[in-house]
């Protein structure tokens, strides 16, 4: 059976498929919806349009903390049970798409959030709202910083690594250690900033 | 020398040009929050000054780190480190029109923008490292 052949040391299998998917690390196809989605956020912004900001903040943010559990806490031990091969080929079609979808989604909402609050008056030092947004720029920076410097780097590189005629499955594997490593700190925050944004649209 | 380029790549001991990097990100983005805390209010620039200029100072240390590596896959860094720098300028742009329009000026906004431009080589910075010190042969022929 072709799954259970023996792997060279320190390679992913790739003679068992007659073609491995061509990776790509940037997907052009999805650049003209980013721009659109950048236009939008940026049209939203300067007119203060308050339909475009609450949409954008609302669907921007519900999508990426929905991705952000989903990857952390369904997927991701999934894909950690799963051999080095299927997580390979796996990460060569699922990662390209991340490089543009999350990038976006932070943008958009954060953008748009900062915004909102200001217009709403919510970042006004006695607005009630305002320890809460504070709360959630901390929550924020946390997951800025595990995105930015640790998960995006460890993705990118993934995608050059699968794109060599011979992939490091070692390489992978301990870029792929990352998004493990860091699922629960991002799930946890997360979780806090469902139970800030609650609080600071009910009260 | 190992024979197999893959396990040399692997193997290979860099200075921790990541971690500083990351480092700086992270005093940047600590700054950040500060001054965003104080809006629309005009913030205090001491502290977010001073968490400015020490990541300042470590994303240059890890640029001098970096310069001072003989032996790098330099041809796949800069390709990547391009297109990354691109991207996060466009970031950084939003983020400081978003501050522009918000009627920041003055020492608050230089702030910002030494801020942003700090965030916009840190991140591409830390990816082309990423991507390059794994890349097959681990260095570009001179």
């Amino acid at each position: 059976m072709a799954d259970t052949e023996p792997l060279q040391a320190g390679t992913v299998a790739t003679a068992q498929r007659p073609a491995r998917p061509a990776v790509q690390v940037v997907p052009l196809r999805g650049l003209p919806v980013v721009a659109v989605v950048v236009a939008l956020v940026v049209a939203a912004i300067a007119g203060n349009w308050m339909w475009a900001l609450t949409f954008c903040h609302v669907v921007g943010g519900g999508l990426w903390t929905a991705l952000d559990l989903f990857l952390g806490l369904v997927l991701g031990p999934i894909l950690g049970r799963l051999s080095v091969p299927a997580r390979a080929e796996f990460a060569a079609r699922f990662m390209p798409k991340m490089v543009l979808i999350m990038p976006t989604l932070v943008l958009m909402t954060l953008a748009a959030g900062f915004q909102l609050a200001l217009r709403e008056g919510n970042l006004a030092p006695g607005n009630p709202n305002h320890a809460w947004l504070i709360a959630s720029y901390c929550v924020v920076g946390v997951m800025a910083v595990i995105a930015l410097g640790v998960l995006e780097p460890a993705n990118i590189a993934v995608l050059f690594e699968m794109r060599k005629q011979r992939p490091d499955g070692e390489v992978i594997a301990r870029l792929m250690r990352r998004f493990l490593y860091t699922a629960g700190v991002t799930g946890a925050m997360q979780v806090a900033t469902l139970i800030i944004m609650t609080r600071v649209a009910t009260q | 020398m190992s024979a197999d380029p893959a396990a040399a790549a692997r193997g290979r001991r860099l200075p921790p040009v990541d971690v500083l990097t990351v480092a700086s990100l992270a005093l940047v983005v600590v700054g950040g929050i500060l001054m965003a805390s104080y809006v629309p209010r005009r913030p205090p620039l001491a502290a977010p000054s001073a968490l400015a200029a020490a990541g300042a100072a470590l994303a240059l240390a890890s640029v001098l780190l970096l310069a001072r590596l003989q032996r790098f896959a330099w041809d796949r860094f800069f390709a990547v480190f391009g297109w990354a720098l691109l991207a996060y300028l466009v970031s950084a742009a939003m983020i400081g029109f978003a501050f522009i329009r918000d009627h920041t000026s003055g020492g608050p906004l230089a702030l910002v923008v030494v801020m942003l431009a700090i965030y916009a080589v840190d991140v591409p910075l830390v990816i082309a490292f990423t991507v390059a010190r794994y890349a097959s042969p681990p260095y570009s022929p001179r």
